[in-house]
């Protein structure tokens, strides 16, 4: 169970719907990942042609998280934040400014910016920036539900670059909710990200550029489970030398 | 007049209100948001307001993302 600014998940795994091949295949894909809060961008409607209607295609039970994707300052970040609210009737917001179009990273400090201003007109902000402990603590300052660092750059499936800087997030904000958001590849990058002590995940292209994207995301829901029972278990300690698992006395000679 | 949707500049021809808009290029009104000037409107305003030669409008919907 996994509690965000008041609503309670079942599931720790928060997917997109970018990407993938077929509307079919992101069903499937959802379903299998066990998720219960999805991913969507706000986008101009074509002028000059119908468009299917994409939400059709998601279930009615998912929670439905807008986010403010190809924004690069705080005033487009926090007016496509209140398109979405109109259009979909939710205050949650994926806060999300983006600084570089070839590494898609986070500008940390439009994203502050934007953040004091949507918190304050009362949106639910969630806010994806660069996994530094000092923004965590601004951020969460500011009154963001959450704050959700990257593992790793949008897209790039390298997994967490930089374990220790979600580590020391995690010690030094025990109450915070940490969600780990972009840069997931594989399952078991996933499963890294919840042993250090995520509260939960967000991805979208692990799942959908996988070439069975249904089975990845079953298996991106165990290893999201597996990484918290391991963290909540506490490992053991690291160790330079061997330490035996059976006893050395008594093995015949 | 002119006005610029969607970044577009569309001639129209009468003094449309938003939801007319909406008919005149066959959009959904249902889930999609309407700026007007950088100001959201809301729904319930939409058939009060009347187009301005050279506003600015930007009409979303929702599409796939991560």
């Amino acid at each position: 169970m996994f509690t965000l600014a008041g609503k309670t998940f079942n599931s720790r795994l928060i997917i997109g719907t970018g990407k993938y091949r077929s509307f079919e295949e992101m069903q499937a894909a959802h379903k299998a990942s066990g998720a219960e809060m999805v991913t969507v961008a706000v986008n101009r409607v074509p002028l000059d042609r119908a468009t299917e209607s994409f939400l059709d295609y998601l279930s009615p039970e998912m929670q439905i998280l807008p986010n403010t994707a190809g924004c690069y300052d705080a005033e487009h970040a926090c007016r496509t934040a209140r398109l979405a609210r109109e259009a979909l009737e939710t205050d949650w917001i994926k806060l999300e400014v983006i600084g570089d179009k070839i590494t898609l990273l986070p500008d940390n400090e439009q994203t502050l910016e934007a953040a004091r201003i949507l918190v304050k007109e009362g949106f639910i902000v969630l806010p994806y920036f660069t996994d530094d402990l000092i923004m965590a603590k601004k951020l969460l300052d500011a009154g963001c539900a959450a704050v959700m660092p990257l593992a790793a750059p949008i897209g790039s499936g390298m997994g967490v670059q930089n374990p220790s800087n979600l580590r020391i997030m995690r010690e030094q904000l025990p109450e915070a909710t940490i969600i780990v958001d972009a840069g997931v590849g594989v399952p078991s990058d996933a499963a890294i990200a919840m042993e250090l002590g995520a509260d939960a995940i967000l991805m979208n292209t692990a799942i959908a550029e996988a070439k069975d994207s249904a089975q990845m995301a079953t298996a991106m829901r165990f290893a999201v489970q597996a990484g918290r029972l391991g963290y909540l278990s506490g490992r053991m300690p690291k160790r330079l030398y061997a330490s035996a698992s059976s006893p050395l006395e008594g093995a015949i000679k | 007049m002119k006005v610029f949707i969607n970044g577009e500049t569309k001639e129209i021809a009468e003094q449309f209100n938003l939801l007319e808009l909406l008919r005149e290029f066959s959009l959904p009104s249902e889930r999609i948001a309407i700026e007007l000037n950088k100001e959201v409107v809301r729904k319930k305003d939409w058939e009060s307001i009347a187009i301005k030669d050279a506003d600015r409008i930007e009409i979303v919907h929702f599409v796939g993302g991560g």
